[in-house]
């Protein structure tokens, strides 16, 4: 059975036809779903990918949480639907109280781009369930608020409950225990800071982010049944 | 009536600010000496009608709760005050 991908966009995206292109690149279907609308047209997985949804203006992701579309992804997260939300999207789902914790500005106040070497820390999420603990991924980064920071007991948290799915090699941007992507408990929301999309042919310098987005065109499927 | 409303929003005790922590580290540099514990907020000014004081507080409170802030990592202070 083929499953769809939808990806929101939000005025200020700007990676969702990155994550159309990646995602067909796999194999997988896609489209394109307006943060106005209420409605998921019945897709079975949810990207809320990379831009700066609404300006970021009083913080990343602070607006877009209000946007009707995230009224839906909750629902659709509440009942086990896959979510990813990459980079900007990571900062969505925080403020929507999908994850835990917040994205500050980097340590140092450095835009970082470029590409990080990240580490598989946790196959239980929808974005790792093809990968393997250990294996160390090239995924491209590109962001000043990709800090990741959380109290303590949230962190013990985390870890106790095998909720950090990617941790950064060498840590770029002062992340709380060298996180780099978490899940929900129940593993089907995941945020994270690299763009797997963008690392999906050799010709982009790696391809190392197949194996996410196939994980999670793979939990789509699941989802679909 | 109105009232006009002022709040400052601050990192939380603890949290890291790196903005705050960047500007401390230049002002050496400009001959700016023994500046410690620089913090970096925000500061919004708005105006807001309600019956009364208390009212304008809890809108207040629950705009902060919800929108103004991120309560994870940040507190906000609020001042109100009645406008002729």
């Amino acid at each position: 059975m083929s499953a769809r991908v939808g990806i929101v966009l939000f005025p200020g995206t700007n990676c969702e036809l990155d994550v159309t292109e990646a995602i067909g690149s796999i194999g997988g279907e896609s489209r394109i779903l307006w943060h106005g609308d209420a409605d998921l047209s019945g897709v079975d997985a949810i990207v809320i990918p990379g831009g700066f949804a609404h300006g970021d203006y009083l913080r990343p992701g602070a607006i877009a949480r209000f946007s009707p579309v995230m009224t839906a992804v909750s629902e659709f997260a509440a009942n086990g639907g896959p979510v990813i939300g990459i980079c900007n999207g990571f900062q969505v789902l925080t403020e929507s109280g999908l994850l835990p914790g917040a994205l500050q500005k980097n340590a140092g106040l450095k835009f970082r781009c470029g590409m990080a070497r990240i580490r598989v820390a946790s196959t239980r999420s929808a974005l790792t369930r093809s990968a393997t603990v250990g294996d160390v991924l090239s995924i491209p980064i590109n962001h000043f608020e990709g800090n990741y920071t959380c109290d303590d007991r949230t962190l013990a948290l985390l870890r106790d409950e095998d909720r950090i799915a990617f941790s950064y090699v060498d840590n770029p941007n002062g992340s709380t225990g060298d996180i780099a992507g978490i899940s929900n408990e129940a593993g089907n929301v995941v945020g994270l800071m690299p763009h797997p999309e963008r690392a999906c042919n050799p010709l982009l310098g790696s391809d190392d982010g197949r194996v996410l987005l196939t994980s999670l065109v793979g939990s789509a499927r699941a989802a679909a049944v | 009536m109105p009232f006009a409303v002022t709040v400052h929003v601050e990192l939380r005790p603890g949290i890291a600010d790196p903005q705050g922590a960047t500007i401390e580290r230049s002002l050496p540099a400009l001959g700016f000496g023994g500046v410690e514990g620089v913090r970096v907020g925000k500061l919004l000014r708005f105006t807001v009608d309600a019956i009364d004081e208390a009212a304008a507080r809890a809108e207040v409170d629950d705009m902060c709760a919800r929108f103004l802030t991120n309560p994870v990592i940040e507190d906000a202070t609020v001042i109100i005050e009645a406008l002729p």
